[in-house]
């Protein structure tokens, strides 16, 4: 019951817009220049391992993966590298890119052949080769995230394929068109990582792929599939694993923490395709659609392709575009750039006209509470905001703005119009940066202590 | 491609198109207007002009205000005939307009905009325009006059059932449509009702509030009843009557819900709902004073943000340590 109390009436009902759903995806022809960036992915940026005037082929690597964390970056083309140039990202901040002029013969790269995976540790090697990050937009590199260092415990696979974006329809594609490679990609994961349960979650607006998960997993008992209630932020990861399993991610922990790894749908799919093919991740589904574009679609893309490049094949714009997003209209990023590459962890490419998007001037507070209410992680957003706006460190402490997500929630229920995301976001980053400032003190504290006690 | 201006903002870039401080006041007013019809009936046509020059002086000060101030003019999130609708509510039939002007300032000049306008006040501005009034005129704020009554309420001065009460219980329908003494917008219980109804559907307050506000009355009275040894039925009718007489609906459904004096989770709605509920009571029964609303409402204000500081949700995954095994 309490459980219950608290998670009533949490997140919001986002329109859908989903007008691609229906639409078969289709393959964009090369376009006359790839550009992949070197930070594709959580983690240090790749080091090109290629050079100018050098000639690749399709599956060569370009990239190569600096650490752990991290994930190799391969060609889409066959071609000559024309440049390595430095691209400013929607951040700010700038990285290297290398620039692939394609020779239109597409020759696949000799040492390409599928992988042969006897164990785990030869299955998440093959995971690294394919350069898997998580394609639902996060981008964190999958070997890493399924290589817990508690993998004993880890009882559940949850494959998401909530798409609570609005807009956004290539999960669902995935699923409708590649459900041999889901279902041999859970297999595969659980079989080498040993998990005993698997959850295929995927929210009710999806009823045609969620019959066909269900035909495609019958007479197997440890796969099961959950329909989710269409709810934004229904796909986020700790909103997943709570609607799903009941359980709950510690703050300043990981879902293994609580036995559960959460892979999307279309990364769980590519491991399917790797492990059958040993094709890499080179290309990927993306939704184009949003009123300024003349045709929406699914679109199949290479990697780097920029963007006013898959514009064009979607016959431009019709009308002009207010915002250009890349991901969904709630948690997206506005480009400045329709030069910028896609990415492995783009999802969608969303043109919108002024009528699509709300900007308001905020109005103040009346204090309804509607952020709190609603904020699907239980914070406080309208505290958050005024702590922010007040510097008080102690208060953003205080009121856990570490936890916030950045969904959105808040400023979409909020009737004042307030940026209470914008604003809970900079005091998230605010407090992380005062955590990892005082443990640098405590180290430096710690460090001459230990010096003067050798001098003793 | 040639050059376009495009907008850069961060997410989320669509925002809910029916949640705006606007529609929820509104919503508001065409709650409150069953019991302004209610009213008008029972009492006249009289209290229309009442309340309409109670709105006229809030809208009308609000933005002469913000005009000397040089602030934006908010009128059109209609918070200021929200706040002069209920301030009318609160004022007996046949009130003299001026005074109704001087509570309408008090109200919105020195309540709300002086604090900083919406969302800034320390109480609700219409309450503490009633009180003032109370305070400063209290023979006319409790005489009854009904010049053009249609319902056949006595015209002259009649005894408010609060203070019937003390006589014992009163007829049941009568409270329920409200053709009893009362300020205007107190006595009609089933269009108060109605209209709260409406807003807890619409999702403009939560039901948290008015169920322990009035829940927790009735069962303090009920509790009272059967301590001072009246038989449960006895017991269970008076406290009926205590919950459907004087302003509690009123006030528990369109005042203990303002959102600014009121807290922001359920848990401290529940436990302002119930503080109302043991303040209202307790001035009921044992203070000098026949009605107790009003200034439990007034406590309770001020008491808003210690329980906001006292009831706030625990984050998801706060104080919850890594867990050593999976279930």
């Amino acid at each position: 019951m309490g459980k219950f109390l608290r998670s009533w009436g949490r997140g919001c009902s986002v329109p859908h817009r989903k007008g691609t759903s229906g639409l078969a995806t289709v393959t964009m022809p090369l376009p006359p220049k790839l550009k992949l960036l070197m930070q594709q992915h959580i983690g240090a940026p790749c080091v090109p391992a290629v050079a100018k005037g050098d000639t690749v082929l399709v599956g060569s690597v370009v990239g190569k993966a600096q650490g752990f964390v991290g994930a190799d970056i391969h060609s889409g083309v066959s071609g000559t590298v024309t440049a390595i140039e430095p691209v400013q990202m929607p951040s700010g901040a700038v990285c290297d890119a290398v620039v692939i002029e394609p020779d239109g013969q597409q020759t696949i790269d000799p040492s390409i052949a599928p992988p042969a995976v006897r164990d785990r540790e030869t299955f998440l090697a093959a995971v690294r080769a394919c350069g898997l990050v998580g394609l639902g937009g996060a981008g964190f590199p999958t070997s890493v995230k399924l290589s817990p260092k508690n993998l004993d415990k880890i009882d559940s696979l949850i494959i998401n394929a909530a798409e609570c974006e609005p807009y956004i329809t290539v999960d669902e594609r995935e699923m409708l068109e590649n459900g041999d490679n889901v279902i041999s990609g859970v297999m595969a994961v659980k079989k080498y990582l040993n998990i005993p349960h698997v959850y295929i979650a995927i929210e009710r607006n999806k009823p045609e792929a969620t019959d066909l998960m269900f035909s495609l997993t019958k007479g197997d008992s440890d796969l099961s599939v959950v329909p989710l209630p269409t709810n934004y932020p229904q796909g986020a990861e700790k909103v997943l694993i709570q609607t799903v399993t009941g359980r709950e991610v510690p703050s300043d922990g990981l879902p293994a923490d609580i036995g559960v790894l959460v892979l999307n749908v279309t990364t769980v799919s590519t491991i399917g395709q790797y492990l059958a093919s040993g094709m890499p991740l080179m290309s990927r589904r993306l939704t184009i659609a949003g009123g300024a574009v003349a045709e929406p679609k699914n679109v199949e893309v290479m990697i780097g392709t920029p963007i006013e490049e898959i514009i064009e094949f979607c016959g431009g714009f019709k009308s002009d575009p207010a915002k250009l997003l890349m991901g969904g209209p709630m948690m997206g990023v506005a480009m400045t750039d329709v030069g910028y590459p896609t990415l492995k962890q783009n999802n969608a490419i969303l043109a919108l006209t002024l009528n699509e998007i709300d900007l308001h001037e905020p109005d103040p507070c009346i204090r309804c509470g509607r952020c709190i209410m609603h904020c699907p992680v239980q914070l406080s957003p309208t505290e958050i905001e005024e702590a922010y706006t007040n510097k008080d460190m102690a208060m953003m402490q205080k009121l856990h703005s570490e936890v916030c997500m950045g969904c959105g929630v808040c400023s979409f229920v909020c009737p004042a119009k307030r940026l209470l995301s914008p604003a809970t976001t900079l005091a998230r980053l605010a407090v992380l940066a005062e955590a990892r400032k005082a443990a640098a003190a405590k180290a430096a504290e710690k460090a001459p202590a230990a010096t003067a006690k050798e001098a003793k | 491609m040639e050059d376009r201006k495009l907008i850069v903002s961060p997410s989320p870039h669509i925002l809910s198109k029916h949640s705006t401080t606007r529609n929820i006041m509104l919503m508001v007013v065409i709650a409150l207007l069953p019991t302004l019809a209610a009213a008008a009936i029972i009492f006249g046509w009289e209290v229309l002009l009442l309340t309409g020059v109670t709105v006229a002086a809030c809208v009308g000060f609000e933005t002469l205000y913000c005009v000397i101030m040089k602030k934006k003019v908010p009128v059109g999130d209609f918070s200021a005939v929200v706040t002069g609708l209920i301030l009318a509510f609160n004022l007996p039939p046949s009130f003299p307009l001026w005074m109704a002007v001087i509570g309408a300032f008090v109200a919105i000049v020195i309540v709300k905009q002086l604090f900083g306008g919406i969302g800034f006040n320390f109480a609700n501005p219409a309450l503490v325009g009633r009180i003032v009034l109370q305070l400063s005129f209290t023979g006319r704020m409790i005489t009854y006059i009904y010049p053009q009554s249609w319902s056949g309420v006595d015209a002259l001065a009649t005894a408010t059932p609060m203070y019937a009460l003390h006589n014992g219980p009163l007829p049941l329908m009568d409270l329920l449509l409200g053709t009893h003494a009362g300020v205007l917008g107190e006595t009609c219980a089933l269009t108060l009702i109605i209209g709260g109804a409406f807003l807890i559907a619409t999702k403009v307050i939560s039901p948290v509030i008015p169920l322990t506000y009035v829940g927790g009355v009735f069962a303090f009275k009920f509790l009272l009843g059967l301590a001072g040894g009246a038989a449960a039925s006895a017991s269970a009718l008076s406290a009926l009557s205590s919950i459907l007489a004087g302003g509690l609906l009123l006030g528990a459904f369109f005042m203990a819900t303002d959102y600014t004096t009121s807290p922001y989770t359920r848990s401290g709605k529940f436990v302002y709902g119930l503080l109302l509920a043991i303040v209202t009571t307790a001035i009921r029964e044992w203070a000098g004073m026949v009605e107790g609303v009003s200034y439990a409402l007034l406590l309770c204000n001020l008491l808003v943000p210690y329980i906001n500081e006292l009831s706030r949700q625990r984050p998801m995954g706060v104080g919850r340590g890594k867990r050593k095994g999976a279930a």
